[in-house]
């Protein structure tokens, strides 16, 4: 298993563990954290929803093709689904490969498939007490940033 | 007529007040069926941009619809 959800805290220490092997000479990990802010608003709450049985097919497949894309040693990704508040650790990848190059593009690419694929939802809600159901699609055009800096994690 | 379960996700389900529910339809496509749909539920998001699935696995708007099929509605993935 190189993807899973978890509904409980996610355990940095526990994925990496099993990921040291002597033939790798790096390491690149990414942990999505939840922001207190979005586009300008405080945010109090973020819930994750998603349809777990097809995101497990889903973030298994793309960790696959990235593992073997960039001839990694090791990759796992798991995202935190519930609900989450500022500060929480919402997604966490892992890369490693015998050079260092490979451990950062891969950790990257995992990072945006993972984002525009799998499907996970998110709902945040704000300190004004209203709520957004967040879309990566939608145009933010008071802000010039594209959709990658201006969505979450 | 086939009979299908519609699964909808994120605000889909909100709109839709359910996650879950089974529909009798003359569709023969996901996009006929999601049209049916859209004659009685206000869908918030422009058709282009939904995501499909059949059977758990993901599918094009123009994927062919059979009885006993489960069909999943799904707005722009937003994890991360």
């Amino acid at each position: 298993m190189l993807f899973s959800l978890t509904e409980k805290p996610i355990r940095p220490d526990l994925l990496r563990s099993p990921m040291l092997n002597q033939e790798a000479g790096g390491f690149c990990v990414f942990e999505g954290w939840v922001r207190n802010h979005h586009l300008g608003r405080g945010v109090t709450r973020l819930d994750y929803e998603a349809y777990q049985a097809l995101a497990l097919k889903v973030g298994e497949k793309i960790l696959h093709e990235i593992l073997d894309q960039h001839s990694l040693t090791g990759i796992r990704a798991e995202h935190r689904i519930g609900s989450l508040v500022p500060g929480d650790l919402a997604i966490w990848v892992g890369a490693c490969a015998p050079h260092r190059d490979k451990a950062f593009e891969a950790c990257r690419h995992a990072v945006d498939e993972i984002k525009a694929h799998v499907p996970i939802w998110k709902h945040e809600f704000y300190t004004d007490g209203s709520d957004e159901w967040v879309d990566p699609t939608a145009c933010h055009c008071a802000h010039s940033h594209s959709s990658k800096t201006t969505e979450g994690a | 007529m086939s009979q299908v379960t519609i699964l909808y996700f994120g605000r889909l389900r909100e709109d839709a007040g359910t996650h879950q529910e089974e529909v009798n339809t003359a569709a023969s496509t996901i996009a006929d069926l999601i049209r049916e749909r859209a004659q009685t539920l206000d869908f918030p998001y422009k058709i282009q941009s939904l995501r499909f699935a059949r059977n758990e696995a993901l599918c094009p708007a123009d994927e062919s619809i059979h009885n006993g099929d489960t069909i999943a509605f799904m707005p722009p993935m937003a994890g991360g």
